[in-house]
C-alpha cells in the first residue's frame, strides 16, 4: 500500500469516528439497546470483505475457506442484527 | 465498473449514517434501521457484482446458511436474553473480521501468487485485525457465558493476572514483528491469533456481572475496530467508515456506562469489584438492618391509598420475568387513576438501555419510562415508590457513606418518597456486595419472594378493592 492509498484512508477514519462520536451521543438511553444491535449489524460489514475473500482461488485452499466461513459469520451479524433492532423497535409504543 | 462500486459503496456509507442518525429520535429509529440495512444490501451487491460468477453459488450458500442462523436467533430469543445475543453476535463480528484477515494473509504469502505483501501497512493491518478480532470473539463468548449462566458471574481473580496479561501483550508485539520480518513463515501469524484468543478470555474473567453494560459496549466497540483494521487490509472505505461508526459507538456506551457508575474504565477493566466488600452473597445472617416486612394484602391497601407511583426496576426483574406482571400492575394503577411512571437508571439491568426494552415488550409506553435525572427531584413529592429487583442503584450508601465502595454513584433518590415497598427475593446484598440501608429506612417496606409471583398476587389483591 502506498502512501497516497493510505492517507486518505486515514482521513476516512478519522472523519468517521468523529462523526460516530457525535451521532451517537444524539441516542437517548432509551433506545440504547437497540442501536448496540443495529450497530452490531454494522459491524457485519466485514461481509464485504468475506465475499472478497472467499473469491480468489479454490476449495482446496485455506483462504478460500477462511473466507467461507466468515462470510456465514458475518451474514449472522448483518441479518441478526438489523432483524433484532427491529424486532425491538417495534414494541416501542408511545401511549 | 470500479467507479461504480466505489460510488454504491459511498451510497452505503451514507445510508448507515443517516440510519444512526434516525435512531436518535423514537418515532424515526425503526425506519432509520431500515436505512441502514438498505445501506448493507447496496454494500453486498456491490461486492457480489465484481467477483467472478464462477463463486456466486458459494456465497450465495455461504449468505443462505448465515441468514438462516441469524433470523434464528434474532426471532427466538427472549428480551430478557437481548444481552447474551448482542455479546454472541459481536464475538461473531470479531471472529469474521479475525478469518478474513488470516484468508487475506494465506492468499498473499501461502498461496495465489505467494509474492508477499511489499509494504508494512497492509500486514500491521492484518495483524491488528486479527488481533482485535481475537480479543473480541473469544471476550464475548466469556461474557455472554457469564451473563448466561454457565460460568459464575462473579469476578474470577487470581495473583498476577494483570501481569500475565502484560505479558501476553508484549509477547503479542514481538511476534508481530517477526512476521514483518518474515512475513512468509505462517508461525508466527498462528501464534499472534491463539494468544488473542487467550488474551481475550483473560480479559473479561476478572470482570463481574453487573459489570457487563460496560464490557458488552466495550466489546461492540472493538468489534467494529475489527471491521476498520479489515478495511485497511482491503484499502476498502465503507469497511473503515462502518468500522469507525462501531468503534465511536461503543466507546459512547462505555463512557455513559461508566459515568453512570462513577468509576474509571480503568477500574471496571481490572475487575475484581465488589470482592472487596466481604464475600458478596454470603453473609446474609450477619445483617445488623432491622427490616420492616409487608404482606401482600397490606401492600395492596397502600398501592390502592396513594395518588402517585413510581416503579424502580432493576435486573432482578429480568430475573424473574416479571415485566409483564408489572404492566399488570401499571395498567390496574392507571384504572385507579394512580399517577405511575417509571424511573430507569442508566446501568440497571445488563446492557445500556436494557430495561426499557424489556418494559416496550410488555406494552408500557416509552413515555412512561423517565431517566434518572429528569425524574430524580420528583421522587420527594411522590407517595409510593416501588421497587423491582433493584438494589445498588437505590442504595442511598452512594450519597450518604464516603467508605462504601459504590459512594458518588449517582443513584435514584428513592427514600425521599413518603414509602417505599421493595420486592426482593431476600436480604441478599446486591452487586457491590454491601448492605442496603434503604432497607432499614423507616418509611421501607420489604415485599419478600419472587417478583413475579408477589406482583401478580398484589394484582389480584388490588383487583378486588
Amino acid at each position: 500500500m502506498t502512501i497516497e492509498v493510505f492517507i486518505p484512508l486515514l482521513t476516512v477514519l478519522a472523519l468517521g469516528t468523529f462523526l460516530g462520536f457525535e451521532l451517537i451521543s444524539k441516542v437517548p438511553p432509551t433506545l440504547h439497546t437497540p442501536l448496540m444491535s443495529a450497530s452490531n449489524a454494522i459491524s457485519g460489514i466485514t461481509i464485504v470483505g468475506a465475499i472478497l475473500a472467499c473469491n480468489e482461488l479454490g476449495y482446496t485452499t485455506i483462504s478460500k475457506w477462511l473466507g467461507i466461513f466468515a462470510l456465514i459469520l458475518a451474514t449472522v451479524n448483518v441479518v441478526g442484527g438489523y432483524a433484532v433492532s427491529d424486532r425491538m423497535l417495534k414494541m416501542f409504543k408511545k401511549k | 465498473m470500479k467507479l461504480y462500486i466505489e460510488l454504491a459503496y459511498l451510497i452505503s456509507s451514507i445510508l448507515f449514517i443517516v440510519g444512526i442518525k434516525m435512531l436518535n429520535k423514537t418515532q424515526t429509529a425503526r425506519k432509520g434501521n431500515f436505512v441502514s440495512a438498505a445501506g448493507m444490501f447496496i454494500a453486498i451487491l456491490a461486492t457480489v457484482v465484481q467477483v467472478r460468477a464462477i463463486t456466486l453459488i458459494d456465497i450465495f450458500v455461504g449468505v443462505l446458511i448465515g441468514s438462516i442462523i441469524g433470523l434464528y436467533f434474532a426471532y427466538k430469543v427472549k428480551m430478557t436474553k437481548i444481552p447474551e445475543m448482542v455479546a454472541i453476535f459481536n464475538g461473531f463480528g470479531g471472529l469474521a473480521s479475525l478469518a478474513v484477515a488470516l484468508s487475506d494473509y494465506w492468499l498473499h504469502t501461502q498461496e495465489g501468487a505467494m509474492a508477499g505483501y511489499g509494504d508494512l501497512i497492509v500486514p500491521i493491518s492484518v495483524i491488528l485485525s486479527i488481533f482485535i478480532g481475537g480479543v473480541t470473539f473469544t471476550g464475548s463468548m466469556i461474557a455472554f457465558l457469564k451473563l448466561n449462566g454457565s460460568i459464575s458471574g462473579r469476578a474470577i481473580v487470581f495473583k498476577g493476572q494483570h501481569l500475565l496479561n502484560l505479558a501476553l501483550i508484549i509477547v503479542s508485539i514481538i511476534l508481530s514483528v517477526f512476521v514483518l520480518i518474515n512475513t512468509q513463515d505462517p508461525l508466527y501469524i498462528i501464534l499472534i491469533s491463539v494468544l488473542s484468543l487467550v488474551l481475550g478470555i483473560l480479559l473479561v474473567i476478572p470482570i463481574g456481572g453487573a459489570d457487563m453494560p460496560v464490557v458488552i459496549s466495550l466489546l461492540n466497540s472493538y468489534s467494529g475496530m475489527a471491521a476498520c483494521a479489515t478495511g485497511f487490509v482491503l484499502s476498502n472505505n465503507v469497511l473503515i467508515i462502518s468500522g469507525a461508526l462501531v468503534g465511536a459507538s461503543g466507546i459512547v456506551l462505555t463512557q455513559i456506562m461508566c459515568k453512570a457508575m462513577n468509576r474509571s474504565l480503568m477500574n471496571v477493566l481490572l475487575g475484581g469489584f465488589g470482592q472487596t466488600a466481604g464475600s458478596a452473597g454470603t453473609q446474609e445472617g450477619g445483617s445488623d438492618i432491622v427490616v420492616k416486612e409487608v404482606g401482600v394484602e397490606e401492600a395492596a391497601q397502600i398501592f390502592d391509598s396513594v395518588s402517585s407511583l413510581i416503579i424502580v426496576p432493576g435486573y432482578g426483574m429480568a430475573v424473574a420475568q416479571a415485566q409483564h406482571a408489572v404492566r399488570e400492575l401499571y395498567e390496574l394503577c392507571e384504572k385507579k387513576n394512580i399517577d405511575v411512571r417509571f424511573a430507569i437508571h442508566p446501568v440497571a439491568g445488563r446492557m445500556p438501555g436494557h430495561m426499557n426494552v424489556l418494559l416496550a415488550e410488555a406494552n408500557i409506553p416509552y413515555d412512561k419510562l423517565i431517566e434518572m435525572e429528569l425524574i430524580n427531584d420528583d421522587f420527594s413529592n411522590t407517595d409510593l415508590v416501588f421497587i423491582v429487583g433493584a438494589n445498588d442503584v437505590v442504595n442511598p450508601a452512594a450519597k450518604t457513606n464516603p467508605n462504601s465502595p459504590i459512594f458518588g454513584m449517582p443513584v435514584l433518590n428513592v427514600e425521599k418518597a413518603q414509602t417505599v415497598i421493595v420486592s426482593k427475593r431476600g436480604m441478599a446484598p446486591g452487586y457491590a456486595g454491601i448492605e442496603n440501608e434503604l432497607f432499614g429506612a423507616d418509611n421501607c417496606l420489604m415485599l419478600f419472594g419472587d417478583a413475579k409471583q408477589s406482583i401478580t398476587k398484589l394484582v389480584n389483591e388490588l383487583k378486588e378493592l
